[in-house]
């Protein structure tokens, strides 16, 4: 029997595309479609084809629309992309939407217990009876409604081609020694399958075919990356409050540490995860930490970022090591809290009162999660200050293909403390010591810690005016003198963070900055704007405040358009902001609607201009 | 020759800078007793923490262990500084200081979590009732009635922070007042040596704004309303000479009840009438407090201790080296662990 109810007349050409389509699945949230979901990204991932999942879900436990793309390339884009040419629908209430989107030509599996009748002409439709399926199997009914997304891991699978056996292999990668549950899940894909190979005689025209082009790569999630990061960062004590999407930055650090950092005669902890009672106190304990001489981090987002506004202040001010991750999501407020943003640059670079500057961090690819990971420490504790990490929930929930990282190639670098018996020198060579007192004219003055047995070891932490020798002052003239020395100190700093990343062409018509996530589309918009016969260089800002090369980059071009996931375009701001002589040259690409950006966005606002 | 201690420093080595609080300030007489107590005990001064937050009570910090390191933090947030700084350094003895709008408003929160967690912390509230740096508001511990020259008569109930540290579940509460150096100090002493977060609650009259005749937190009245549950003795360590088999770490003896801290300090809770108190009561704690909040009067002494309780270092299952000695050699996992990761990722 057939299933596809009308055969389009030309959308569905002989031609078949391999390897290169969008497949979005529709599901409802709180039914275990990540398992499924992960599993064809897994599979297809396993199969040698480049693949990249996002997860577009609602703040929800159960219940609600949820969304997850998948796209493979053949040319190892990674981007999301605006239309997707397969849907799997398993969701009544959206289902006729999702229908509506779907590309003349574009591939629709669908529940038919949903009892909806696509009308579409233009498409191809393939039921799925799910739940007649789910009958011919012996599941639990209260496992029911967990299993049966598995029916269209089967269908899907043998409707654009992906392997069983891989499909098998990524089920026993996934539940590791639970053989149970790999066989119920497997017998429910096989179903669908079956009911597939069966039922379905038209061909589907988007297939995969099985690659060589992630061998040596894997698959993980940014947060995962960055706790695994800060665990290689030596991190000794980390404060949280849970917040979306942030939290698996402290649950993949739970996992981590207690793998490498239990001591093996007593089985005890060499660092100490704490769940605070909101992110005031999760920050304050990381500065209580970082004072104290320890790597501390705490891992938030939007909400927690205003909450963190006095002590981000005070990190700056009286000069303690301290990490802030934000994964950032949409706002202002509670906004999309479930949606991806790059919208806290700015609020992240000046948190708090006053004339404040914090060094961030913009990791845009797992590696640089895990390797920003470990150096946002030995940044902080060498400059004596707040270091933010802005990834993102685009890169920090969803699942990435990654080469191996790197291992640190350089020691722990603890900056300038002295012990006891070095603080006896500092003060022979120096008469005194203090701990704002600048003797090397980086701005950055010498730490002794609490417990540093030495009578003059001890100094006054405080938020409010303090000279060199750490001593309360209301003095004008110190006050100004102190600023001065924390903007240079910072100024300090531009060209030993992160450097940009150039990628230069000959004779490119204009340049392009951006950072963090939007860097797939990017790069992909490059290939594509080739064929409008457009070129340009890109620079990939790593860090603030900027390095000098980004300055000598934008003198190098007439037009540089600087792209970037918000809405005030707050990167272009910034820069503006340090060579605003440079400003008329400058064209803004920013957007934020929740999504990923797009190569199609990107391509198109630029078009608009030359 | 100034007196010196057993570790040959003399008193002026545990005091800090010249206070300027005003003179009179109850804050200036509970700086003092921290730098005898701290003399008396001998204590290192480089092993202590100083930690406050913000208001009069949380600039004395500044006044008293010069040689100690201090972190006067934010408005209420002391106690979360305390415990990330205790976390990563279990050698050090902490003292925070704090007052009664840093304590019973801004920071209620932070103060609940810090006993639930159980930090090992001296906890001091320098508590007048009062707002003193920005003149004169009434604070969440004023009582009910009290009138304030430019804020009217405060109609809201008082927070009680000794009872709010029962409740909280703090595993050390006593109450004492500034004016009662001798029960201050026994207390205070007490305090450092307890393995757990201590909770002092100490009315300490502010004589700028509420020293008035009609204030309960004066010195004149909280002279005559003092209702002291026992008189408090620390004899520091005593061996075990008297061939006392006890489980118990509270026991009592001819009329007194003996409390034995975690080093085996004693404090010794002499009986002032018929009935003596056992501080390890919880539910009689509760009662006392609140009888005498009914009443009006200032119950002094410990009034709670709960000397087994787990600390943060226990629950987080810590190693016995504080975590900021550990070097790069225990910090940073090796090379192959992370090929091992990547290796297992990997197909």
């Amino acid at each position: 029997m057939a299933d596809v109810l009308q055969a389009p007349e030309q959308a569905v050409g002989d031609e078949t595309i391999v390897n290169d389509f969008q497949i979005i699945v529709a599901t409802v949230n709180g039914t275990g479609s990540q398992t499924s979901n992960s599993l064809v990204i897994r599979s297809l991932f396993r199969m040698g084809i480049p693949v990249n999942g996002k997860n577009i879900f609602p703040s929800n436990i159960k219940g609600l629309q949820t969304w997850y793309t998948i796209r493979v390339s053949k040319d190892g884009y990674v981007a999301r992309k605006e239309e997707n040419q397969v849907l799997v629908a398993m969701n009544k209430s959206t289902i006729i939407e999702d229908i509506k989107q779907l590309p003349a030509g574009g591939v629709c599996l669908y529940d038919s217990g949903i009892r909806y009748e696509p009308t579409r002409d233009d498409i191809l439709t393939y039921a799925m009876p799910v739940d007649d399926i789910m009958d011919q199997t012996d599941v639990k009914r209260s496992l029911r409604e967990r299993v049966r997304n598995m029916v269209y891991v089967g269908a899907l699978a043998s409707l654009i081609g992906i392997e069983l056996a891989e499909i098998e292999a990524s089920l026993n990668a996934e539940f590791p020694g639970k053989q149970k549950v790999v066989d119920l899940n497997m017998s429910v894909i096989k179903l669908g399958h079956a009911y597939a190979e069966e039922n379905y005689d038209r061909p589907s025209p988007f297939r995969v075919e099985r690659m060589d082009e992630t061998k040596g790569k894997l698959l993980m999630e940014g947060n995962a990356a960055a706790a695994l990061g800060a665990t290689f960062g030596g991190v000794q004590m980390l404060s949280w409050y849970p917040i979306t999407p942030s939290s698996s930055v402290a649950d993949n650090a739970m996992k981590y540490l207690s793998k490498f950092r239990i001591d093996k005669e007593t089985g005890k902890a060499s660092y100490a995860i704490i769940q605070a009672e909101d992110e005031l106190a999760a920050i304050g304990m990381v500065l209580g930490a970082g004072w104290a001489g320890a790597r501390a981090m705490t891992a938030t987002s939007g909400p927690g970022i205003s909450l963190m506004s006095e002590f981000a202040g005070m990190a700056y001010f009286a000069e303690i090591p301290s990490v802030i991750w934000n994964i950032q999501r949409v706002g202002p407020s509670t906004g999309l809290p479930t949606r991806t943003s790059q919208g806290d640059l700015l609020a992240s670079y000046m948190l708090g009162h006053g004339d404040t500057q914090h060094i961030c961090l913009l990791p845009a690819n797992l590696k640089e999660a895990f390797e920003f990971g470990w150096r946002a420490f030995d940044i902080a504790e060498r400059f004596q200050t707040l270091v933010f990490v802005l990834s993102d929930l685009d890169l920090g929930m969803n699942l990435w293909m990654t080469e191996p990282f790197d291992y640190p190639d350089e020691p722990m670098d603890r900056g300038k403390v002295l012990n006891a018996e070095q603080l006896n020198e500092h003060i022979k060579e120096y008469k005194r010591w203090g701990r704002y007192h600048d003797v090397d004219g980086d701005g950055i003055g010498y730490r002794a810690l609490p417990g540093t047995p030495h009578p003059q070891a001890a100094y006054f932490t405080r938020g409010t005016g303090h000279d060199e020798w750490a001593v309360y002052s209301e003095n004008s003239d110190v006050w100004v003198e102190n600023l001065t020395r924390l903007t240079n100190k910072i100024a300090g700093s531009r060209d030993k963070l992160p450097q940009p990343i150039v990628e230069t062409v000959d004779a490119a018509d204009f340049g392009v900055i951006a950072f963090g996530t939007v860097d797939p589309a990017v790069v992909e918009a490059r290939d594509r704007l080739a064929a409008h016969d457009k070129t340009f260089d890109y620079m990939r800002v790593r860090a603030l405040p900027l390095s000098p090369a980004v300055r000598e980059f934008i003198e190098a071009h007439d037009t540089v358009y600087v792209v970037e996931n918000n809405f005030d375009g707050q990167l272009a701001k910034i820069i503006i902001m340090d060579y605003p002589e440079l400003a008329t040259r400058l064209k803004s690409i920013a957007y934020l609607d929740g999504l990923p950006f797009t190569a199609k966005f990107i391509v198109d606002s630029i078009m608009e201009h030359e | 020759m100034a007196k010196t201690n057993t570790l040959d420093l003399t008193k002026n080595d545990y005091k800090g800078r010249p206070s300027t609080l005003c003179p009179g300030c109850g804050h200036n007489a509970i700086s003092n007793q921290i730098i005898s107590t701290a003399y008396d005990m001998a204590i290192e001064p480089h092993r202590v923490i100083k930690l406050s937050g913000i208001g009069c009570s949380s600039k004395s910090p500044a006044y008293f262990l010069g040689r100690s390191h201090g972190f006067n933090a934010l408005h209420g947030r002391m106690p979360s500084v305390g415990t990330g700084a205790m976390a990563v350094n279990r050698s050090l003895i902490a003292i925070g200081v704090s007052g009664d709008g840093d304590t019973g408003s801004i920071g209620m929160g932070q103060f609940k979590h810090v006993m639930r967690r159980n930090v090992p912390m001296v906890y001091i509230i320098e508590n007048n009732g009062v707002y003193g740096l920005t003149k004169g508001q009434h604070s969440a511990t004023q009582d009910e009635g009290v009138p304030q020259k430019y804020y009217g008569i405060n109609e809201y109930p008082a927070v009680d922070i000794a009872l709010e540290a029962i409740v909280g579940g703090a595993s050390f509460v006593a109450r004492s007042f500034s004016g009662s150096p001798r029960e201050v100090q026994a207390l205070l002493s007490a305090a450092i040596r307890h393995n757990g977060l201590a909770v002092l609650d100490i009315i300490s009259p502010c004589v700028a704004f509420n020293d008035t005749d009609a204030s309960t937190k004066s010195y004149s009245y909280v002279r005559e309303n003092l209702d002291v549950l026992h008189e408090v003795e620390f004899v520091g360590y005593v061996p075990q000479a008297e061939n006392i088999e006890i489980d118990e770490r509270t026991y009592e003896r001819q009329g007194e009840i003996l409390v034995e801290m975690h080093d085996g300090s004693r404090v010794v809770l002499k009986r002032v009438d018929e009935d003596s108190y056992d501080p390890t009561n919880r539910h009689e704690a509760i009662r006392q407090v609140e009888e005498a909040r009914r009443s009006n009067k200032i119950l002094t002494g410990l009034l709670y201790f709960e000397p087994e309780r787990r600390t943060l270092h226990d629950v987080e299952n810590l190693i016995d080296t504080p975590l900021v000695d550990l070097g790069e050699d225990v910090l940073r996992p090796s090379k192959e662990a992370l090929d091992e990761i990547m290796q297992e990722m990997m197909i």
